[in-house]
């Protein structure tokens, strides 16, 4: 089997004319925790949607532990064990915050399309979406149509159907967007807890959130990868410093 | 939205209740109602129950938004009338009881093969190609005579071989029983299905087929299944249809048929599982109970429609449940005699509404014999201007009063809303 949990080779992706993902080149060891990120229209979220199958790419290749993935359905990739989450939060909105983690779980236990097994008669269903619901935070929250929780909740809620499949390798698009100091620190504190173990893969503005968590990180500028490596080095590394950190990185520094 | 985030879950014990309720009234209706329209009418209540069911296993709980429903249940009830013809001749053993099972399996065939089409897409793109099925199957229902009986349709009799257990299905009333019996059936099978894993993520798919896919499904598969479980109790309803009337036609597979299910689960309400039941009961007030008392009956249907549409979307159910919260908490006495007074406001203005309608008819359609008529047990002239003033004075006292209760009525809902959300925080 091979280390790697996913393996992108020269993808490449245009919409119309425009190229967004020029040739990327990515891998990512089983356990590592790397981000992405770039300044605004760098194709990070392109990248995401392609990996996840959301897009089809124009070409290259993308491996999930080594087995190529490349232009099947996200319905199929999720089943070999990758999830993710969405910039914009997308969720089961009439469901209550259990239903949604419950229908996160049905197809990794095997229950496929099943109507002849009476929902509330299945134990395991029910104690995984309850123990992500008290992983996430939201155990009181339990009957609320996640339509109307609040904003950091839906974001919580976000991260706890894409963890709630058991899936190895997690990808998050921006899990703090919008959140204030206090909420991204808890969110941050809620990604490290739910990713023990696993290969994390996301993509993430706040640097203070990136260099928190990220073993690794790449920089994606206009559809490629400029640098990989340690933050540490990253931060010390002149082009990326050119390209997009500049004043940020500064600020990074000074904290 | 507001409907499908109130999920009504009773205790067993209350579940218990209500589902032997349900079953002791389907019994006990036909000991009340005793002539033989009223057993037409509950006959046919129980079938459009099961077709309004099956139909909001697509729209409610599936967000399947069908113009052509009709083609599962005629093709079903086809299906069984020629089973039935030919078991009659003795070519089979197929005894009646057990027809609706027949219908229900042409149902699902057809689920599977048109299914197929037309949920490859959700949202409007479905609803399109479901217009197009059916008119696809409308236009066949003229070309092959032969299966479809051409505008005579196919004619049957439910009464064939030795009686079993004195029952012959001769009687009305039998036929009923039968209904009945499918209809309990269904229901609780209907219910059962929003209830599994299936069920669960056509619900998830409905809200967000893109996350469903994300989390391991094919949403086109959910669709897909679902539509062939709906499409099964479609062909149900199809051959009690089938059996009630002893003839099928090419309206069962009509366009017509496709929307009054649409109508019929839209009044009742699609955000419950109980909303279509009501639906059902009252859209056959309407077209069978109704008609026979007035030629404006569509008209009225349409209107009441509208009204729904525009003022209760989540439908009658929606209406029912918001006062179930308000008993719940103990606050329907407060807005209780506000009900009363624009109730009796509204009767007003729907008195106002049938003496302009029906005069209306008797003049422009109906005047050959005439221009006297009845209606309220009243005897005058619709051409006379008493009547007619009448009418204006209901129309603008009514409508007046009926406002200033409406007011009233939304004065009071937001004062215990505001309360239960300062109670709560």
């Amino acid at each position: 089997m091979s280390p790697n949990a996913l393996e992108l080779k020269a993808v490449r992706k245009s919409f119309g004319n425009t190229e967004i993902i020029r040739g990327t080149d990515l891998a990512i060891p089983r356990g590592e925790r790397h981000a992405v990120i770039g300044p605004n229209g760098a194709g990070k979220s392109t990248l995401f949607n392609l990996i996840s199958g959301r897009f089809p790419v124009n070409s290259g290749a993308i491996l999930l532990n080594g087995e190529d993935i490349t232009g099947l359905k996200p319905f199929e990739i999720n089943r070999k064990g990758l999830s993710r989450s969405f910039q914009i939060t997308n969720l089961f909105y009439n469901l209550s915050v259990f239903e949604n983690l419950r229908c996160a779980v049905l197809w990794s236990l095997g229950y496929r399309y099943s109507f002849w097994h009476r929902l509330n008669g299945l134990r395991e269903p029910q104690r995984r979406a309850e123990e992500v619901m008290h992983r996430i935070g939201l155990t009181r929250r339990r009957n609320v149509a996640a339509g109307v929780l609040s904003y950091a909740e839906q974001r919580a809620l976000e991260i706890g159907i894409t963890i709630a499949g058991g899936a190895a390798a997690i990808l998050l698009d921006e899990p703090t967007a919008g959140m204030n100091r206090s909420e991204t620190a808890a969110a941050v504190e809620l990604v490290r807890s739910v990713t023990e173990g696993k290969t994390l893969i996301m993509v993430e503005h706040d640097m203070g959130v990136v260099f928190d968590l990220a073993d690794r990180i790449s920089v994606l500028v206009y559809g490629e990868i400029i640098a990989s490596g340690r933050p540490e080095e990253i931060r010390a590394n002149p082009a990326v410093q050119e390209a997009y950190l500049g004043a940020l990185h500064k600020e990074v520094a000074h904290a | 939205m507001a409907a499908g985030v109130l999920r009504y879950q009773p205790l067993n014990l209350a579940r218990w209740i209500i589902w032997g309720g349900t079953a002791v009234l389907m019994a006990a209706l036909p000991l009340v109602f005793t002539q033989g329209f009223a057993i037409t009418v509950i006959s046919q209540m129980g079938v459009a129950i099961i077709f309004t069911l099956s139909y909001n296993m697509l729209l409610g709980q599936s967000g399947m938004l069908s113009f052509g429903h009709a083609v599962y249940s005629g093709l079903g009830a086809y299906i069984a009338v020629h089973t039935l013809n030919l078991a009659a001749k003795g070519q089979f053993w197929m005894p009646v009881s057990l027809l609706p099972l027949v219908g229900g399996l042409a149902g699902a065939f057809f689920g599977v093969l048109f299914g197929y089409v037309t949920t490859k897409r959700a949202g409007t793109t479905f609803a399109m190609i479901t217009l197009g099925i059916g008119e696809l199957v409308g236009s066949c229902s003229l070309m092959f005579p032969d299966f479809f009986g051409g505008e005579g349709g196919i004619t049957t009799n439910r009464v064939f071989g030795q009686p079993f257990l004195g029952i012959t299905f001769g009687p009305a009333i039998q036929v009923y029983y039968l209904i009945a019996l499918w209809c309990i059936a269904s229901m609780a099978l209907m219910y059962a299905w929003s209830h599994t894993p299936l069920g669960r993520m056509a619900n998830a798919v409905r809200d967000n087929p893109e996350r469903a896919e994300f989390v391991g499904y094919d949403t086109q598969k959910v669709r897909w299944l679902t539509l062939i479980i709906s499409a099964f109790f479609a062909g149900i309803a199809g051959a009690l249809t089938a059996i009630n009337f002893e003839i099928v036609t090419a309206e069962n597979v009509s366009a017509v048929r496709s929307g009054g299910v649409l109508l019929a689960a839209f009044i009742g309400g699609v955000g419950f599982f109980f909303g279509p039941i009501i639906g059902a009961c009252v859209f056959v007030y309407f077209v069978v109970a109704l008609s026979v008392h007035t030629k404006a009956w569509l008209l009225y249907l349409g209107l009441f429609f509208m009204l729904m549409v525009m003022f209760a979307p989540g439908g009658i159910a929606s209406l029912i449940m918001m006062q179930v919260q308000l008993i719940a908490r103990k606050r329907f006495g407060r807005i209780a005699r506000h009900y009363l007074a624009a109730g009796a406001s509204g009767l007003m203005v729907l008195a106002a509404l049938i003496l302009t309608v029906e005069m209306t008819y008797k003049i422009s359609v109906d005047s050959a014999t005439g221009t006297l008529m009845k209606l309220f047990g009243m005897e005058f002239d619709a051409a006379a201007g008493t009547a007619w003033a009448v009418a204006i004075g209901l129309w603008i006292v009514g409508g007046w009063l009926f406002n200033l209760a409406c007011l009233r009525v939304a004065r009071v809902w937001g004062e215990i809303q505001t309360e239960f959300v300062e109670g709560r925080a």
